[in-house]
């Protein structure tokens, strides 16, 4: 018989890094631990404003492709879409895909990563080093997000109360209903404009 | 003492008071505040019985010191008595709680039945916090629900109050009529947010704050500084967070365990140089009272004095903050005493009367 080394599974990793017998009550933090670096997250926020700006760039040729994405359908386009904005933003941001994306109102730095999911800013548990309070090692995202904000063009939006997360959003593509809101807004406008110059001409 | 006190219905002291123009609530302490008296609120102790009298004798020695009683939430994610059934018990006595709802561990159905519940039962005073994540309670292994954010539960209750409607826009036959708190935290990072902070808290519908622990008045007066600078002082009632220390030990060991208590390592100097470190404890806590009650903007005083609950009437004695005043007291009232002189009679007066008599006796 060969010897069988024993299997290193994320349930033992945890474990070992948080022994039952040096149980603190605002130190158990895991599975973050174990798991993974923030690295790519924490350059995102650094580059607020690059990011920022080139958003903005984004978000005019998506409603530039409104006909395009019409014409396919929002419906059929929304699989295919979602597969990329998915991986992108969880590359960029560790997105979780809430489907109301607010990154530009939490400086670059992706609020559903808080464990307490806050959407409005940080709670008072923070630590002294400005870590988070349930996970140790992990920077706080809202005071990544308050730096990120600090150098934006549109910073203050930070300052906006959000409404509570629509669940039922979850797993959809932010991108494409932004547009989809932006283009039924410019022709609800365009339509108002049409209106009023219709009354507003003589008989 | 026998009569009306300033704040109490005479129909009933578990019925609200009657309305006042400007006020949100039928509460004590929106009137205290409003009169611009100095408030005192504390914090029970919750239970981890299902005895009433638990919760009856952990709110008598408050009496006639504060103005109202926060009923925690399960604060620090530990599992006591829940804060509505607190509030159920103490508003039947006529205290005035201030009922702590978290968003940690219910989603906003359980949340607005909560408020509408709270409110029927004549809770005039609501504070609104995200609460501490699980990992800090002796039940690390639950689920946190986080459904709702302390800001979009403000905003839910304002909505409730000032809408007539649920966050669906459904609406309420009767909306609950309330004052509405939330909770700051000056001492933790980011700093500069923090202020700004507060203002997202105020446009969401708070009407007070209670603030963490201040141990560290010179970074709570900067705060204050910015706060009156941004004109938020106007808007809100600011309580601040105070309480005894029992010993440098437990200052420490809440320092490193204790998610968002700041403790300047000044303050623990002067406990380990006490000879009775309890007694110092408390004399530090009048001191910064003492200190923070002159800083224009601030309202009144959270006593949080847990597990030293007896020392909370001291504190208050102590640091002169009621100047004289008496806050409401449960005490025995007109008719209870004519109930209790009828009721001498019959059970200790020897006599035994037939209905014939009592007739002839009437007449």
């Amino acid at each position: 018989m060969s010897e069988t080394t024993p299997a290193v599974t994320q349930a033992t990793l945890v474990k070992k890094a948080a022994p039952k017998s040096d149980y603190k009550p605002a130190d158990v933090s895991p599975q973050r631990r174990v798991q993974r670096s923030f690295a790519v997250r924490l350059w995102s926020v650094r580059h607020s404003r690059l990011l920022e700006w080139f958003y903005a760039k984004f978000a005019d040729m998506f409603l530039l492709l409104h006909p395009l994405w019409k014409g396919i359908g929002y419906g059929r386009v929304e699989g295919p879409i979602k597969f990329v904005e998915k991986r992108v933003k969880g590359f960029m941001f560790d997105c979780r895909m809430c489907g109301q994306c607010i990154l530009s109102s939490t400086g670059m730095s992706c609020p559903m990563n808080c464990p307490k999911q806050l959407r409005n800013g940080p709670c008072g548990g923070v630590r002294a080093n400005g870590n988070c309070e349930v996970e140790p090692d992990m920077p706080c995202v809202w005071v990544k997000a308050w730096e990120g904000s600090q150098n934006m063009v549109h910073g203050d939006s930070i300052l906006t109360v959000q409404k509570p997360v629509d669940q039922s959003l979850r797993e959809t593509s932010a991108w494409l209903r932004v547009t989809a809101q932006a283009a039924a807004a410019r022709e609800a406008a365009a339509a108002a404009k049409n209106g009023a110059a219709n009354t507003g001409a003589p008989a | 003492m026998i009569g009306r006190q300033r704040d109490e219905n005479p129909d009933g002291i578990h019925l609200p008071l009657a309305p006042l123009p400007g006020h949100t609530s039928r509460g004590r302490l929106e009137r205290v505040l409003r009169r611009g008296e100095f408030a005192v609120t504390t914090e029970l102790n919750p239970p981890d019985s299902a005895d009433p009298e638990d919760v009856y004798n952990r709110a008598k020695i408050f009496d006639g010191w504060v103005d109202a009683i926060n009923a925690v939430d399960a604060s620090g994610a530990n599992c006591h008595m829940s804060s509505v059934g607190i509030c159920a018990l103490l508003t039947r006595m006529g205290y005035a709680p201030i009922m702590q709802i978290a968003c940690r561990d219910k989603n906003r159905i359980a949340i607005q039945g909560d408020v509408l519940g709270g409110a029927a039962m004549g809770v005039a005073n609501m504070l609104c916090l995200t609460g501490d994540g699980v990992q800090a309670g002796d039940q690390p292994g639950a689920k946190p629900v986080f459904d709702l954010d302390c800001m979009s539960l403000l905003e839910t209750c304002r909505i409730m109050r000032d809408n007539g409607k649920f966050l669906s826009g459904r609406k309420l036959t009767t909306p609950p009529q309330l004052f509405l708190g939330a909770a700051i935290n000056p001492f933790a990072p980011p700093i500069d947010f923090r202020p700004h902070r507060l203002g997202k808290k105020i446009a969401s519908g708070a009407q007070f704050v209670q603030s963490q622990y201040c141990f560290d008045v010179p970074m709570f007066r900067t705060y204050m500084q910015k706060v009156r600078d941004l004109g938020y002082t106007e808007k809100c009632f600011i309580l601040v967070g105070v309480g005894p220390l029992a010993s440098a030990k437990t200052a420490k060991w809440i320092r490193s365990n204790v998610p968002g208590i700041h403790i300047p390592d000044s303050i623990i100097k002067r406990l380990e140089g006490a000879q009775d470190q309890k007694k110092e404890g408390k004399q530090l806590c009048i001191d910064i009272i003492n200190e923070v009650k002159e800083i224009s903007g601030v309202s009144g005083v959270h006593v949080m004095a847990y597990r030293q609950e007896e020392y909370v009437a001291e504190i208050v004695d102590e640091s002169g903050v009621l100047k004289g005043r008496q806050p409401w007291k449960r005490e025995i009232r007109r008719d209870d005493q004519m109930v209790a002189d009828r009721l001498e009679s019959i059970l200790h007066d020897d006599i035994t009367e037939t209905q014939v008599d009592m007739v002839k006796t009437a007449h």
